[in-house]
């Protein structure tokens, strides 16, 4: 079949053997680790096979962590080549590998398993129900997204790295100008995370529409479920058009047709629209459900209702529409004319109203709000300011006339990144401080917290600004280095000190998860931050059941009210009955590793073998379609028993806000 | 469904059956099932649209070679239409046998589908042999590309739900026509009529338009 195994293992650069060696050492080391502890079974048990809602949630922000830290040094890397004027760290190949790497990665293998990850924990909390509406499918989402996270990882240490950019524009990115097996990677490890997106999407909605507890209307429904009904929408609305641009690149790659190759009749511009067509909306999908968070956030320590929140939910269905009307702004240079260009910037601009309405309604509801400095609100506050900047930079980008100007400059790239790191990561961090007693039943530090924020939002604004203006001054992205003469130099190095702040920042983020985990109070109340919605009217962490009783809504911020009138969270033994459970399933794991294996055959073009093992995925899905498995019931005693244990330990908890 | 019903239903739904329903629609979860294949549907449309798109951009790319003109063969794909359209047919007098509770009915409707669709599936593939012997493969250009992929990605379906058909009536025959199989077969029969429909779209943008 032509194997070249000189290509197969990359060699020859000190940096990426040191990662092989690395990789090879952490994994002995965890094979080590957990038979020392004797955790196989434990680890199949309780995590490989759950279908869980909360522990697949969890499993998606661990992802998440990890890929922000790969990723991550990705962007260190970036930094530290172009600290100063003609960096010798990294050639040219190697930081073109790296900055796609950096893209890719953290678009699609960290805001998307932080942000969904979110969402399985708390959306079902949030809407009353005991799980999502399709558990099994679940746990494939997220076996998917990690066996394409997993996939994409190794093109670094075997086979080599995509490099044509996140955007892999054709037709750089096709066979003639990108011979290697790189772009397989992408084009291959992307479709099958997509995959597991998809059926996230289509999962949620159903959850959303049909699992609401009795009384919960639409419009009585949380902000963050609402977010994230509306970004499910748009994952199964553009989700199928990444799936297709993916395999028409794979078949133009590996099979030799002619989509988007400059011979045979081909039009590379016709990928840069089919990915945008994605890409735009999976902006709004990735920041969608981080506004949510900040709602919950906002409003839970202003301690008042969110404001304007009809005006919210209508502003996020805008947003939604909006998000497939504008990608042609991404590409203003191609050429299409003043007319196309002119529309393309309207739309473009018609998305700041929306968004600005949002912006209105969190101020207001901090407006004669009792504010709680906590590390989640102080994400919160940073968000608004530095949002903003991304959001006004975003309007000058819009201007098709003007593009022409920035376009391909690190005045774009600051552009983004202060709108996705503000709106997404800052969000992530908000949640996970806010939800975090949720999850694990302690909460995380806040002194640890703050430094985290400190350094973290000092350090992204020391990035990232002097970015602007090292664009406006001429200063193209994706090049890897840059001459004394450019002048450059200066503002390059403050934002590579800016690079490693944030670093440490985020240090100090995992510093506190080991802290917490080891030294938390576990003596918390259930409620610690005395909060709005139903996800807080169950145990810390959450009993695997959610509800004992399903709780009946009658009005907006349905906890708060509870605790208010004291109604409606009580319940006699009586009233009790056994809950329906689903069952434990190791097949969409073992699902994923079939996937990722055809995958990985089909990025090295052996198309035979690929086939072979796709035939797999065909058998998994025959042995799921003859599974008539009904789940568990959980007797009533047992529930009696995990209610008396939580809900009579609320009496002696040590208060952690003031 | 009156007021106790429903109520009984908030408590637990899973196991509550409410008889009064059609057989696929008799408990929750067949309801969420039967929601969420609507909603994949969706995104089957998003996908196919994009597909179309695609060919729609590339169509009139030969790259010097062959051309709608050249290549089609209308009876071919006459026959291969009736076919199909046929099978939709015999699928919705299926599910109707299925809703009378005749299983007998419905599992030689449902037979007679799959073998329609085979017959579809098995022409489709000898058009595609015929056309490669022409020298019109995938790789010749981008119309042929698209032409390919677009058709290939419908067969492709329509080869999946004859497998997946295939295992429900195996389901049926084991376990008689129960809430599950009901549903299931149900939701064979909204994937199948959405495949119909695709291939109406197909022959009109693609086989139609080509020819005149």
């Amino acid at each position: 079949m032509g194997i070249k195994w000189d290509r197969f293992f990359i060699t020859g650069d000190p940096l990426i053997l040191g990662s092989q060696i690395a990789i090879l050492l952490t994994m002995i080391g965890i094979v080590v680790l957990v038979s020392y502890l004797k955790k196989w079974k434990w680890l199949w048990t309780e995590w490989l096979t759950t279908v869980d809602h909360k522990r697949i949630g969890i499993m998606y922000i661990l992802v998440g962590v990890l890929m922000f830290f790969r990723g991550g040094i990705d962007g260190l890397l970036m930094k530290a080549q172009t600290a100063t004027p003609d960096g010798q760290l990294l050639d040219a190949q190697h930081y073109n590998e790296v900055f796609t790497t950096h893209g890719v990665v953290m678009i699609l293998f960290m805001a998307m398993p932080f942000l969904i990850g979110i969402m399985n924990v708390i959306v079902p909390l949030q809407i009353g129900a005991r799980d999502v509406a399709f558990p099994q499918l679940n746990a494939l989402s997220f076996w998917l997204t990690f066996s394409g996270a997993m996939l994409f990882n190794i093109s670094f240490v075997i086979g080599g790295s995509p490099d044509a950019g996140w955007t892999a524009y054709f037709p750089l990115a096709g066979k003639e100008f990108s011979p290697g097996i790189g772009n397989n990677f992408y084009a291959v490890a992307i479709q099958i995370a997509g995959i597991g997106t998809l059926m996230t999407g289509i999962n949620f909605i159903v959850t959303i529409l049909k699992m609401r507890a009795k009384g919960m209307t639409l419009m009585k429904m949380p902000m963050f479920s609402w977010t994230s009904f509306v970004t499910s929408i748009i994952i199964a609305a553009s989700f199928p058009i990444l799936t297709v641009a993916l395999a028409l690149m794979t078949f133009d790659r590996i099979f030799g047709t002619h989509f988007f190759t400059l011979s045979g009749g081909g039009m590379d511009m016709m990928w840069v629209n089919l990915f945008w067509l994605w890409g735009h909306p999976e902006v709004y999908i990735v920041v969608l459900p981080a506004f949510g968070m900040f709602s919950e956030v906002i409003s839970t320590f202003s301690r008042k209702t969110l404001f304007g929140y009809k005006s919210m939910v209508g502003s996020i269905v805008g947003i939604a529409i909006l998000s497939m009307l504008v990608w042609v702004h991404h590409f203003f240079t191609m050429g299409a004319g003043p007319g196309v260009n002119s529309i393309f910037s309207i739309t473009t601009m018609m998305i700041a109203i929306p968004t600005g309405v949002k912006m209105f309604n969190w101020l207001f509801t901090m407006r004669k709000g009792r504010i709680q400095f906590t590390t989640a609100m102080l994400w919160a506050l940073a968000f608004v300011p530095c949002f903003l900047i991304g959001g006004i930079t975003g309007v000058m980008l819009a201007m098709g006339a003007a593009d022409y100007q920035y376009h391909n400059t690190l005045f774009l790239v600051a552009h983004f990144h202060y709108v996705l790191i503000p709106g997404v990561v800052f969000a992530v961090f908000a949640g996970l401080y806010y939800w975090w007693p949720k999850m694990f039943g302690h909460m995380l530090n806040e002194k640890l917290g703050k430094l985290h924020f400190w350094l973290f939002v000092i350090g992204f604004n020391m990035t990232f600004m002097p970015m602007f203006f090292l664009g406006l001054n001429g200063a193209v992205r994706r090049a890897y280095t840059y001459s004394a003469e450019s002048g450059f130099g200066p503002l390059m190095l403050v934002s590579a000190i800016g690079a490693g702040i944030l670093a440490i920042g985020f240090a100090f983020f995992c510093y506190n998860i080991y802290w917490s985990a080891r030294y938390a109070d576990r003596n918390i109340s259930s409620d610690p931050w005395d909060a709005r919605t139903l996800e807080w009217a169950t145990a810390s962490p959450v009993q695997f059941y959610n509800f004992a009783k399903i709780p009946e809504v009658t009005s907006l911020d349905a906890f708060w009210y509870m605790k208010k009138k004291n109604k409606g969270l009580k319940f006699s033994n009586d009233e009790l009955e056994e809950i329906h459970m689903p069952s434990n399933s190791g097949l969409p794991f073992i699902m994923s590793i079939v996937f990722g294996i055809s995958g990985f055959l089909l990025v090295f073009e052996w198309k035979i073998a690929a086939l072979v093992a796709a035939l797999g995925i065909l058998i998994c899905l025959a042995i799921r379609s003859f599974d008539y498995n009904d789940g568990y019931h959980v007797p009533v005693d047992e529930i009696k028993e995990i209610e008396y244990g939580w809900q009579n330990k609320e009496k002696g908890v040590e208060k952690h806000v003031n | 469904m009156d007021g106790k019903t429903k109520k009984k239903e908030w408590k637990n739904m899973s196991t509550n059956v409410n008889t009064s329903l059609p057989l696929e629609f008799q408990t929750e979860q067949n309801r969420m099932n039967i929601l969420g294949f609507w909603m994949f549907l969706g995104a089957e449309i998003v996908l196919f649209a994009t597909l179309f798109a695609t060919y729609s951009v590339l169509s009139t790319r030969y790259a010097g070679g062959p051309t709608p003109h050249e290549l089609y063969d209308i009876k071919g794909v006459m026959i291969e239409t009736i076919l199909l359209l046929t099978s939709s047919f015999t699928c919705g007098i299926a599910i109707y046998e299925m809703h009378r509770h005749n299983k007998k009915g419905l599992l030689t409707w449902l037979i007679i589908t799959l073998l329609l669709g085979l017959g579809f599936v098995g022409m489709e593939i000898s058009e595609f042999i015929h056309y490669v012997h022409e020298g019109a493969t995938m790789q010749t250009s981008a119309f042929l590309s698209s032409f390919f992929v677009l058709l290939g990605t419908h067969g492709l379906h329509v080869s999946m739900g004859i497998g997946w058909a295939t295992m429900v009536i195996i389901q049926i025959l084991k376990r008689g026509l129960t809430p599950v199989t009901a549903r299931k077969t149900f939701i064979i029969g909204l994937y199948w009529h959405f495949l119909d429909v695709v291939w109406i779209f197909i022959f009109t943008f693609v086989y139609l338009k080509g020819l005149v």
